[in-house]
């Protein structure tokens, strides 16, 4: 077991050096760099501003140098845990990102948490059900749930939210909480904003892992042990939840790994429509600034959940199946 | 007629003929036959069938050129088609009315339903070239008094007074075609690269297969996001609907090329490429005429299931402003017209595009699923 985790973590280093260049190449990509778009943006404002200027300040960024130059630069600085400065903030990147990270993560972890609440017991209801009502209705809510892009989802509930109560449910404090330090009062007012955003990055995700349950269930109840349980004169309650549920999970463990990280890439879009403080829409408009530390330090955060979220879910389902565990040594 | 037979005899009392047909079928006859027995998605085929006409001929189905702006009549609201009036059967839309708000100086539009603007199918409006190349002007819905000066707005008007039904129309040809493209690039690149992968193994098996899970490891929204930002601003709107399709292939590829190759691994192994290889057949025949029609439904199965993903991010990217730009329509850019929440409240009507995402999204899901059931006519 423990060999396969240390597998797993020395692949680790390979990867982000790849992500990282793969990051910069895309950041360095666009023509221009963030004084081009700067300078044009000073001269839609109807100021301009001095050539001298732009060179010292290039310089001070070292937009000058060779790409490879400021690749080895920035990975440099990476190493020491310095993501950089912001061109267009002017502040450091690692203030900016700071606390967006925590909220990207908890809103992540909290639809992650939904989608399991709701999704396993609707999956066994439905397979223990088959055609009954509210299976079909499960289904139905399926289907339109896989079929409904997630802002499109936020669009319609904030729109509702506004249209008929009156109120905006956009945003992930209340307006005296947003600036304020850590605290409880401001934790029980996350949670009272985070669940509609939570609802809406999960329901894709609940629809699926509750067709997987509902299937992965169904092949299971027909089988041989299930009847012997049931001739033995179990309780059939008992009988469902103590083995093939038990054994219809196992499959479902090993979709975290891909599940996790959609959660954290997919809620760049939901923030940006429901504007959540979170490192999406950060990263939106750093990338349209041209903003390339910055987007770059976000990008590579990005990649760093993905592989952490694939991580995680490699030892859970080692821990669950021994099969793996064996195949690994 | 006789399909039919085939299907509603109980398996025990099949007619020896119809035993026959079965035992002769090629595998497409028996998918097909299959697939027919699932109602609902011959019914998604049929929806997709008609979103497919609508990409062919968008200005047939439209009632308006979609970039005619006009200012005073933006946000008109929608003027549903009505089938009956007092009289009985008869078509027509209600009018709108006008008035300018005298406090914030805007126009403002009512449906009148007492007004009725009768329109009729197959009739005459705007010049369009058919497929570019013969003129008409014929189009599926439109005024029945051609010389007057009604306009109809079957789903209203954006901020610019331009047509939303008919933009819908010209954004669905776009978003539809985004979908379709990006995934047959994909199949390309998936059959290709998981084919060489899975029959030669080895090392090139290796490489490709580390390259897969690289790219597979990436977070794909951020990414596509970045890959986005990087097109130049200043290129044409076909250039832009190039890139973006390449851009969303350029990671769908990787589900495909593994099933690709996990279908060569085992089929490699089955009797029936054995006695093709013992009967002196070359390797590309093998490849081409044994082994590609025996996953081919799968493939497809597969890959009707890959377009709606990409339907949905092509609709997100370029809901994000990252996508396909104006003056280029399509879903993600009509939904943009609905960025803000107080738009919206004045304007419910520019979510529609958002209607057509979820349609063409469920009718690709069941179709695809389906047709995967259906992929297997031996499994049962």
């Amino acid at each position: 077991m423990l060999r396969f985790i240390v597998q797993r973590l020395l692949i680790l280093p390979v990867l982000l050096i790849l992500f990282s260049m793969i990051v910069f190449w895309l950041v360095d990509a666009p023509p221009g760099d963030y004084l081009t778009s700067y300078i044009s943006n000073l001269a839609a404002g109807g100021s301009s501003i001095r050539g001298e200027q732009v060179e010292a300040l290039r310089k001070q960024f070292g937009l000058d140098e060779p790409g490879y130059i400021r690749y080895l630069y920035w990975v440099q600085r990476l190493l020491q845990g310095d993501l950089g400065y912001s061109l267009e903030y002017l502040r450091p990147n690692a203030d900016l990102i700071g606390e967006r990270l925590v909220l990207t993560i908890l809103l992540a972890l909290f639809a992650f948490i939904i989608t399991w609440i709701v999704a396993i017991p609707a999956g066994i209801y439905s397979a223990t059900h088959q055609n009954s009502l509210l299976d079909y209705v499960f289904a139905l809510l399926n289907y339109v749930g896989v079929a409904t892009p997630n802002f499109m989802l936020a669009l319609i509930l904030m729109w509702f939210a506004f249209a008929y109560f009156g109120i905006g449910i956009t945003g992930l404090f209340s307006p005296e909480f947003e600036q304020a330090p850590w605290s409880v009062a401001r934790f029980i007012d996350l949670l009272k904003h985070i669940w509609v955003p939570g609802i809406v990055l999960g329901i894709a995700g609940t629809a699926r892992l509750m067709r997987v349950m509902r299937a992965n269930l169904l092949d299971e109840l027909n089988k041989p042990y299930v009847v012997t349980a049931r001739a033995k004169g179990m309780s059939e309650w008992a009988l469902v939840i103590k083995y093939p549920v038990r054994l219809a999970f196992n499959p479902l463990v090993s979709t975290i790994g891909w599940y996790l990280p959609q959660l954290f890439s997919g809620s760049l879009i939901v923030a940006t429509v429901m504007n959540l403080p979170n490192i999406g829409p950060l990263l939106l408009r750093a990338l349209i600034q041209q903003d390339m530390y910055l987007a770059g330090s976000i990008l590579l955060i990005y990649c760093l959940l993905t592989i952490l979220g694939t991580l995680i879910s490699d030892i859970l389902l080692a821990l669950l199946d021994p099969r793996i565990r064996m195949e690994e040594s | 007629m006789a399909e039919n037979q085939v299907e509603e005899t109980p398996a025990l009392q099949l007619g020896s003929k119809a035993e026959e047909r079965v035992s002769v079928a090629s595998n497409w006859q028996l998918v097909w036959w299959r697939f027919k027995k699932n109602r609902l998605a011959l019914l998604c085929m049929v929806v997709l069938v008609i979103f497919y006409i609508i990409v062919l001929i968008p200005d047939f189905f439209a009632t308006q050129d979609p970039e005619e702006t006009e200012a005073r009549l933006a946000f008109i609201p929608a003027q549903p088609i009505k089938f009956f009036d007092e009289s009985g059967l008869r078509l027509w839309v209600p009018a709108v009315m006008g008035k300018r708000n005298p406090v914030t100086l805007r126009m403002e539009w009512q449906v009148d339903e007492t007004k009725k603007v009768p329109v009729r199918f197959f009739t005459a409006g705007y010049k369009y070239k058919l497929f570019g190349l013969v003129e008409t002007d014929l189009h599926l819905i439109g005024l029945t008094d051609l010389k007057s000066e009604d306009k109809i707005y079957l789903l209203g008007t954006d901020r610019l007074g331009r047509d939303q039904w008919s933009r819908m129309m010209h954004g669905t040809r776009t978003s539809m075609t985004v979908g379709l493209a990006a995934v047959a690039l994909s199949v390309v690149l998936g059959i290709l690269l998981g084919g060489v992968s899975g029959y030669f193994g080895g090392w090139i098996d290796l490489i490709i297969q580390r390259l897969i899970e690289l790219l597979q490891s990436l977070p794909t929204i951020p990414i596509w996001l970045a890959m986005t930002a990087a097109l130049p601003q200043d290129w044409q709107p076909e250039q832009v609907f190039f890139a973006i399709t390449i851009i969303l292939a350029f990671i769908g590829w990787t589900t495909l090329a593994r099933e690709v190759r996990g279908r060569f691994l085992s089929l490699r192994e089955e009797d029936f490429v054995l006695a093709a290889e013992l009967a002196g057949c070359s390797r590309w025949r093998i490849i081409t005429r044994h082994m590609v029609p025996a996953f081919m439904s799968h493939i497809i199965a597969t890959s009707t299931l890959a377009i709606p993903v990409m339907i949905i991010s092509e609709t997100s990217l370029s809901y994000l402003g990252l996508g396909i730009r104006p003056p280029a329509i399509s879903w993600g850019v009509l939904l943009q017209e609905a960025q803000n929440i107080q738009t919206i409240a004045q304007a419910p009507w520019l979510l529609t595009p958002g209607l057509f995402v979820i349609l063409a999204v469920l009718a690709f899901n069941l179709v695809g699923d389906g047709l995967r059931d259906a992929a297997d006519p031996y499994g049962h």
